[in-house]
């Protein structure tokens, strides 16, 4: 009965466990995938609901069951919508956040290349600064921001919503962290051939720095487009509103009007959309460039 | 002799000035309307400070905050929002960068950019079309629960449901970035761990455990940190969908801070709640430095 010989008891426990290894990976595998496409579906959702409910009129749209596809789709939502001074708003947020990413970026860009580079007194104390302002985020300055903007009379002012937004210690940190990876002989020869600072910052540090820069570009007009809190607070008239903020307002109004709130909802969010597909790989470089590891 | 001690300081001074040269518009900026206005909430916070009064108080407006019941609730809601949704963001985002960091370039980018893309939306956007969905009567949650046999719940105007419907949005807005921090931390796992520990017939949930979790640590502190300030941070999802209702119970301490100085006036007790906020966060950074401190390069 002891006839199993020790090369078969080896040859049985392979196959024996090999495929069970195998079956148990296969069965998570094919579990993982499902549970991947249907929060997939999931988080794609509220964006679907929000582009096709832009075409659906206000009866279709609040009919149970839903229309899950809009059978019979109109464009009078978005002839409502735009009764609304919906070009202001459109050419406001474009403004403000395309200000704010030329500034944010230079700004950035010299000091995050000085922090990684050079050396100097208080260097270290500015870099602690910064990454304790970095945590805290920007909300809880809002209210003695205002009433200093008061003070300034930036209230409902392009200014007000521009300028604070500038000292941005994240820009900086990004800035520093991509700097770091300039080869430093790079520096010292330009140093050596008589190249002085100003002129080798801006050809041969920006030119290296360009993927960097675009990445915080991007980020940064992303952030401005949806810094929806600072743009409510610093806002008072409908002239100086941005898109988002206006979208919001127009909820007082149209309240369960969807078809025009979604239209709206579609307007405020479609061209952050279209810019983060065009540069998603700008945009994880960042993300991971950015974090404390 | 003079000449030469003299020359390499001077240069060393030169090289002093322009570095800060380079920082003084960053500088300006940031002490300007990031330092300044931090002092200046903390002085406020020592005010009656509203639109007809600007009076020293003293600690009163701190006091005040430890005897209102709504600003607890504020701060309850806070730490419900924070302790549900961080281990879900984590738990969530480890699980898709799981799935999803071997595949190809072309399923990376598109599974990240479609977890990226409640994050890109606008937050008006993202609460307009939640609102509808939750809406009691024309609404597609009800629609759905009601195969299940569910009677039609007001998600957003219960007490019981209202923090929790708040918290499903804040979460799908919240794991586009972790995702991207896993995917990009997991791909510099070498392999050759994985294989050495698949030949030594380590069970899935062994690699997970004993390799791959340990060394996913430091993303995890950093997501930690990150997704809690975020919660921390949620205002407009709650001023948009429920205004703090019903009966304070999705009043955060964010909002709260909005309600009393943009909505009642009362600067002073917003600064008190900003400061205590402050601190807040303050503290989770530290314990963050704590953990990661030797990691970062000064």
């Amino acid at each position: 009965m002891k006839a199993i010989s020790p090369v078969k008891m080896k040859k049985e426990n392979d196959g024996r466990g090999r495929p069970k290894w195998f079956r148990d990976l296969s069965a998570f595998k094919i579990i993982s995938t499902i549970i991947l496409v249907l929060s997939g579906l999931f988080f794609l959702f509220p964006l679907y609901w929000i582009v096709t409910g832009a075409f659906k009129s206000q009866v279709v749209a609040i009919t149970i069951p839903p229309e899950w596809f809009p059978l019979n789709p109109i464009l009078d939502n978005w002839v409502i919508l735009f009764n609304n001074p919906v070009w202001r708003w459109t050419f406001n947020s474009f403004f403000i956040a395309s200000a704010e990413m030329i500034a944010v970026c230079f700004v950035s860009a010299t000091a995050g290349f000085v922090l990684a580079k050079k050396v100097f007194p208080g260097r270290k104390l500015i870099f602690i600064a910064l990454i304790a302002a970095m945590a805290l985020p920007k909300q809880v300055i809002l209210v003695p921001l205002f009433t200093m903007l008061a003070d300034l009379g930036w209230v409902d002012t392009y200014k007000g919503l521009i300028i604070p937004a500038i000292g941005w210690p994240f820009g900086v940190f990004l800035m520093k962290q991509f700097s770091q990876t300039i080869p430093n002989e790079l520096l010292e020869a330009a140093k050596i051939d008589g190249c002085g600072e100003i002129r080798s910052f801006f050809h041969i540090v920006l030119p290296m720095l360009k993927p960097a820069i675009g990445a915080l570009a991007i980020f940064t007009f992303m952030l401005s487009w949806n810094d929806y809190f600072s743009q409510l607070v610093i806002t008072r008239s409908t002239d100086m509103m941005t898109l988002p903020l206006g979208i919001a307002t127009m909820q007082g109004e149209y309240k369960t009007d969807y078809g025009v709130m979604m239209a709206g909802a579609a307007l405020a969010s479609v061209p952050m959309i279209i810019i983060f597909m065009l540069f998603q790989k700008s945009f994880t470089q960042g993300i991971t460039m950015g974090s404390i590891k | 002799m003079l000449a030469t001690i003299r020359k390499p300081n001077k240069h060393k001074l030169h090289d002093w000035l322009m570095s800060y040269l380079f920082l003084l518009p960053a500088l300006t900026f940031f002490l300007i309307f990031v330092v300044y206005p931090m002092l200046r909430g903390i002085y406020m916070s020592f005010f009656d400070y509203s639109i007809t009064s600007f009076e020293f108080i003293g600690w009163e407006n701190y006091v005040t905050l430890y005897h209102d019941e709504t600003f607890h609730k504020s701060l309850i809601n806070t730490i419900v929002l924070v302790a549900v949704a961080v281990p879900i963001v984590i738990g969530f985002s480890i699980f898709v960068a799981m799935a999803i960091y071997k595949k190809s370039e072309f399923i990376r980018s598109f599974c990240r950019g479609i977890f990226y893309l409640p994050a890109v939306t606008s937050v008006v956007s993202v609460t307009v079309v939640w609102g509808w969905i939750y809406h009691p009567n024309f609404g597609l949650l009800n629609y759905i629960t009601n195969f299940f046999g569910m009677e039609p719940i007001s998600w957003l105007g219960d007490p019981k449901t209202a923090l929790m419907a708040i918290t499903v949005i804040l979460i799908t807005t919240s794991v586009g970035q972790p995702i991207i921090l896993y995917v990009a931390s997991l791909g510099n796992i070498p392999a050759s761990y994985i294989e050495a520990a698949q030949i030594d017939r380590a069970s899935p949930g062994q690699i997970f455990r004993k390799i791959i979790w340990p060394l996913l640590m430091p993303t995890s502190l950093y997501v930690i940190v990150i997704t809690t300030i975020n919660s921390f941070q949620c205002f407009a999802l709650i001023q948009l969908l429920t205004s703090g209702g019903p009966i304070h119970s999705t009043s955060t301490v964010m909002y709260g801070v909005y309600q009393q100085a943009f909505l009642l006036g009362n600067f002073g007790i917003a600064s008190a709640m900003g400061v205590i906020l402050a601190i807040i966060i303050g503290i989770i950074s530290i314990i963050q430095f704590k953990y990661l401190g030797n990691d970062v390069e000064y």
